[in-house]
């Protein structure tokens, strides 16, 4: 592999002209959205790429609505009854349950994602202006930070950075709210600068004295922790006249008294985003989100630095900047393709995306525990509980949502020189197997309804499914995004074959079952080796890949 | 001819006038046979307990002679002076009254503590200086290696290549969770092997899957598959370890540094040698409510974390002690910085500088390394604590004291020649042989000699077919030689590499090969 040290491309953001096939909607789309289905590959290779791309980020703003007591069998909400949204009642009692409640009905909105990048985006800034439940404690904050990032989150840059500094969430979290003229607190005002903004990149040049000193800017604020709202106590406010380092341009922002001291945030950050570094810092965190982590000079220099570009001359507008990354051939050289390695939340609400397990409905002929039948919206306890479990298992392989390790965010994409081969170990590559495989082989009940791979109705999806070859060349397409040898394709379909040389071995069987779908006898015969056939595709590293 | 011809094929180097640990290679193919029971000083094990979030270093151990001035700087933090934990012979230092399990320790002869650690430039960003502290990089200086993963590196020299062997059938070094640390990380692969449960045992697809080509995507691909691999051939090794001891100690607090250490010494008493193990707990950054002002700022977030620390460290001590491995373990603590002197209006402290660092075990040298800090009469908000000890003189005596690496080779690991401390006990009587089983261990796809060289050395390497590239790396990643991009039939290959432009100092030798990574260190002086 003579790749480590010349440049990986020279491509950059000129528009994409190469083929518009199968695979390039199938990397644009595990790339914006959680993995893709058969319908969405169906319906985006109807589009133009520039239509595609278009669709993708038109992104619907209205907020969905909010996470309900789900939890009334545990413990009983004396305000809020079951099934209704519980996020503007405060109860200290019910808030682990209110905050399972939130990560559950998250987990729901990416698995019923639209065709959109939306919650990708807010996945992304959530880990970017991160926070964790865990220290800010409550699960109206999470979901009032959620909403926020949500209502913003293709929109502008410079709003998100003022509405998340006036958070509760991070307000707690980093202290802002402790944050006092007396004795400022800089929590916020370094991590403002160092990650949600500038960065720690060669051209990030601010001081320890402008984090002192953006820390007496952002005295004052306040929240009100029986509704959550955010406030300005002048009382508690610096009004010295900060001074700023020579990388600021030796800036002052003059203290103001009453409550316009408030406004001396506008100020703080007007003076941070005027930095060109911010929009180089940004477009690379977007980068190793969306296309890849190692950020050579090449890429620096032919994909950062315009990208930060289009972003400065957009006043912040982050969809420009998307759009032409989207478009772009470098988005879809072939250097990128398949080079990422999915995310704990790619990877499992991928999965229950791919294989559409939230629209399993079989019931099976003579035999109620064999149903596979996934909770609708009517049945919410039981399908916050699915949610739960994909939660979980998410948490167990390191991504627990609104909880990461630190203020950080994911390790995955910083750490140096792994970054996203962090995700993957001796400890979390077993337990990633070991999930895919129980989903569709064994599969978890609770009330009545399953989390399974319906593997037959998943096959159904394929009109090449009665030709073993094309189906499995099919089946590849979408699964995986690198290719495999012929030796594992053969081996692929010999367990469709049942180990025999003939297809009709496997078209008569699935012929037979079409015919006769009552037959139970009929859908064992070929459910048993798709069930096989799908496990071994998940248990070969290229599934680990996006 | 094959690889392993190769290796058998480096048998007529051992003529060539160079040398592995000041030995000739003559002699050393000689003892090779005789001496494979030898382990006198290489079944040492490093137990690294990180803190992450910068401990407030005068709030553990702290300073009773500027008793006054702690008072001034941070009265909502303080901790009441009668309630400060005494150390025997210490009368000025005292430890935060919730450690008394690491009190007694210190007590005991167990427990040695040295103040003021940190780095010249202390950067602020939790980020940064972890990481100046996993890779033991100067504080303008970004490593991609940490410095666990160097020295392992440097006693496994082909590791991951046709590992685990009889020779070392084990994980190089293990962390407990889900998450492997950047201070394992080597120049070519992390040596870090990730566990939470060592009874756990998910058999995963591995076989030949052919070369995974020449993409990025491979390159994953190929990440992908090695962790596969590893997961299987190691999880085996782990639990059996597990299955031949069990936990003695009845101290161990039921929290989570707790339960990893449990697993730490069950498998050194199980007999894993694995030579390094990387715990964590987390929570240090206590910006806001360190203390909790009604239970008079003696108990709190802070409180709870050192109880957790101290008596987790002390039912650790306890167990290997009668499961009879103490003499084999060392301990230290480590945190990426300590707090701010004057604490902050959210009962809290901000990101600080220098704080004490604490190595515990059998073969410590009970005390004090260092003078208590010293605190400004009127501390100011942007005051913080100097640095007096370089953490990377804790790290080279460890490598050279307990670990056993001669000077130069420490120097070369570590970077630069820090001073050595008077922190143990142990003594080394080299056994070069074992060390040289170590070196040998493994597939060799690559050699150099002379090593250390002046001008110009040899490498020698071996080729499965395809595509090689080999280049020279400098220790912050640069490139500085790009040697082979070629296409190269099966079978060995030299080359020579002239180096009489580049500046002394430790330089890296990394090949790759199909999905064959090997790094080598190599030193011009």
């Amino acid at each position: 592999m003579a790749i480590a040290s010349k440049a990986r491309t020279h491509s950059g953001l000129d528009p994409y002209t190469g083929t518009w096939d199968e695979a390039a909607v199938l990397h644009l789309l595990k790339r914006t959205m959680f993995g893709a289905t058969v319908e969405d590959l169906q319906y985006f290779s109807g589009k133009t790429l520039n239509q595609a791309v278009d669709e993708i980020l038109d992104v619907d703003y209205n907020p969905p609505s909010p996470p309900v007591n789900n939890y009334d069998a545990q413990m009983s909400d004396p305000n809020i009854v079951p099934g209704q949204p519980w996020v503007y009642d405060y109860n200290a009692s019910l808030n682990n349950h209110r905050n399972s409640s939130f990560k559950r009905w998250w987990i729901g909105k990416m698995v019923g994602q639209d065709r959109t990048i939306r919650e990708k985006m807010v996945l992304f800034w959530t880990n970017h202006f991160s926070t964790e439940t865990n220290v800010f404690y409550w699960a109206n904050f999470a979901y009032k930070q959620n909403a926020m990032i949500r209502a913003n989150c293709l929109k502008n840059f410079k709003t998100l950075v003022h509405e998340i500094s006036k958070d509760p969430a991070m307000l707690i979290y980093l202290n802002g709210y402790r944050n006092t003229k007396s004795a400022p607190d800089e929590n916020y005002s370094r991590e403002l600068q160092e990650l949600f903004t500038l960065g720690k990149g060669p051209d990030s040049k601010y001081t320890e004295s402008d984090v002192i000193e953006a820390a007496k800017v952002l005295t004052g604020w306040r929240i009100n922790t029986t509704n959550g709202n955010v406030f300005f106590d002048p009382a508690q406010h610096d009004t010295s006249t900060k001074q700023f380092s020579e990388f600021y341009g030796n800036k002052t922002i003059t203290g103001l008294s009453g409550t316009s001291g408030a406004d001396e945030l506008i100020e703080l950050i007007d003076m941070i985003l005027l930095q060109d570094e911010v929009a180089k810092y940004i477009a690379r965190r977007i980068y190793r989100w969306f296309v890849y982590y190692d950020i050579d000079e090449a890429t620096e220099a032919n994909v950062i630095a315009p990208m930060a570009q289009i972003f400065r001359n957009n006043n912040y507008d982050i969809k420009p900047m998307m759009e032409a990354l989207f478009k772009s051939e470098h988005f879809f050289d072939v250097a990128n393709r398949g080079a990422i390695i999915k995310s704990p939340i790619d990877f499992l609400v991928g999965f229950i995306r791919m294989f559409d397990i939230a629209n399993n409905n079989f019931q099976h002929p003579n035999n109620n525990s064999k149903n596979n039948i996934f909770p609708g919206a009517s049945d919410y306890v039981e399908q916050y509980h699915m949610w739960y479990l994909i939660h979980y298992y998410a948490s167990l392989h390191q991504q627990d949502i609104m909880d990461p390790p630190s203020v950080a965010g994911w390790p995955a994409y910083y750490q140096i020189p792994n970054f996203h081969e962090l995700w993957i170990n001796s400890d979390t590559l077993p337990n990633r197997n070991e999930v895919t495989d129980y989903l569709t082989i064994v599969g978890l009940g609770y009330q009545g309804f399953r989390l399974q791979v319906d593997t037959v109705r998943f096959a159904e999806k394929f009109s090449s499914v009665s030709d073993p070859g094309a189906f499995i060349d099919d089946v590849l397409m979408l699964m995986h995004t690198v290719e495999v040898s012929q030796d594992q394709k053969d081996y692929m379909k010999s367990v469709l074959l049942y180990g025999q040389s003939q297809d009709y071995y496997w078209t008569d069987d699935w012929n037979d079952y079409i015919n006769d779908k009552s037959s139970s006898s009929k859908r064992d015969a070929v459910e048993t080796r798709l069930k096989l056939l799908f496990k071994y595709l998940m248990n070969l590293a290229e599934y680990q890949l996006s | 001819m094959k690889r392993r011809d190769f290796i058998k094929g480096l048998a007529p180097m051992s003529l060539l006038p160079f040398a592995i640990n000041g030995q000739p290679i003559r002699a050393y193919g000689n003892i090779l046979g005789a001496a494979s029971e030898d382990f006198v000083d290489t079944d040492r094990v490093l137990v690294l307990i990180q803190m992450n979030g910068g401990n407030d270093g005068l709030n553990t151990v702290i300073p009773l002679d500027q008793y006054s001035q702690l008072s001034a700087a941070r009265s909502n933090v303080l901790i009441p002076e009668n309630k400060v934990l005494g150390l025997d012979g210490y009368s000025e230092t005292g430890l935060h009254p919730a450690m008394s399990g690491m009190r007694n320790m210190f007590n005991d002869g167990k427990v040695n503590i040295v103040q003021n650690v940190g780095y010249p430039n202390q950067n602020y960003s939790h980020f940064r200086s972890t990481d100046i502290w996993l890779t033991g990089a100067d504080w303008n200086e970004t490593l991609e290696s940490g410095w666990i993963g160097r020295y392992l590196s440097e006693e496994w020299p082909n590791y991951p290549n046709g590992f685990p062997n009889d020779k070392m059938p084990d994980p190089l070094a293990i962390q407990i969770g889900s998450i492997v640390s950047p201070v394992c990380q080597g120049m070519a692969v992390n040596m870090g092997f990730a566990i939470s449960n060592p009874n756990y045992y998910y058999q995963l697809l591995t076989g030949d899957f052919g070369d995974p080509g020449n993409t990025w995507a491979a390159k994953e691909l190929d990440y992908v598959r090695r962790i596969a691999h590893q997961a299987n051939e190691y999880t085996e090794a782990v639990g059996a370890a597990a299955d031949k001891a069990d936990n003695i100690s009845t101290l161990y607090p039921e929290t989570s540094l707790a339960r990893q250490l449990k697993i730490v010494a069950q498998l050194i008493a199980g007999g894993l040698k694995t030579r390094v193990y990387v715990c964590t707990i987390g929570g240090f950054d206590t910006h806001a409510n360190q203390v909790d002002m009604t239970g008079g700022n003696e108990t709190g977030a802070h409180a709870s974390l050192l109880q957790n620390l101290s008596d987790s460290v002390n039912a650790f001590q306890d167990d290997i002690t009668k499961l009879g491995v103490a003499d084999r373990v060392l301990g230290m603590t480590f945190s990426e910085f300590g707090r701010r002197i004057v604490s902050n209006g959210s009962t809290g402290t901000d990101h600080g500088a220098a704080a004490p660092l604490f190595l515990f075990g059998n073969k410590v040298k009970s005390g004090i390394i260092g003078d208590n800090p010293q605190l400004p009469n009127v501390p100011t908000v942007n005051d913080n604590l100097e640095m007096e000890t370089d953490f990377r003189s804790i790290y080279s005596t460890i490598l050279q004291n307990w670990f056993c690496l001669d000077p130069q080779t420490t120097n070369s690991v570590i970077l630069d020649n820090f001073d050595r401390l008077d922190i143990l006990n142990s003594e080394c009587q080299t056994s070069s042989i074992a060390k040289d089983l170590n070196k040998r261990a493994g597939d060799t796809y690559l050699i150099n000699y002379p090593n250390p060289f002046s001008s110009y050395t040899t490498i020698r390497y071996y080729s499965e077919g395809g595509h090689v590239q080999m280049e020279i790396i400098n220790t912050e990643g640069k490139r500085v030689a790009l040697l082979v991009n070629d296409v190269m039939p099966v079978g060995e290959h030299q080359i020579n590499f002239d180096a009489f432009d580049l500046a002394p100092g430790t330089y890296y030798c990394r090949y790759q090969n199909q999905s064959i990574h090997h790094t080598r260190s190599m030193i011009k002086i």
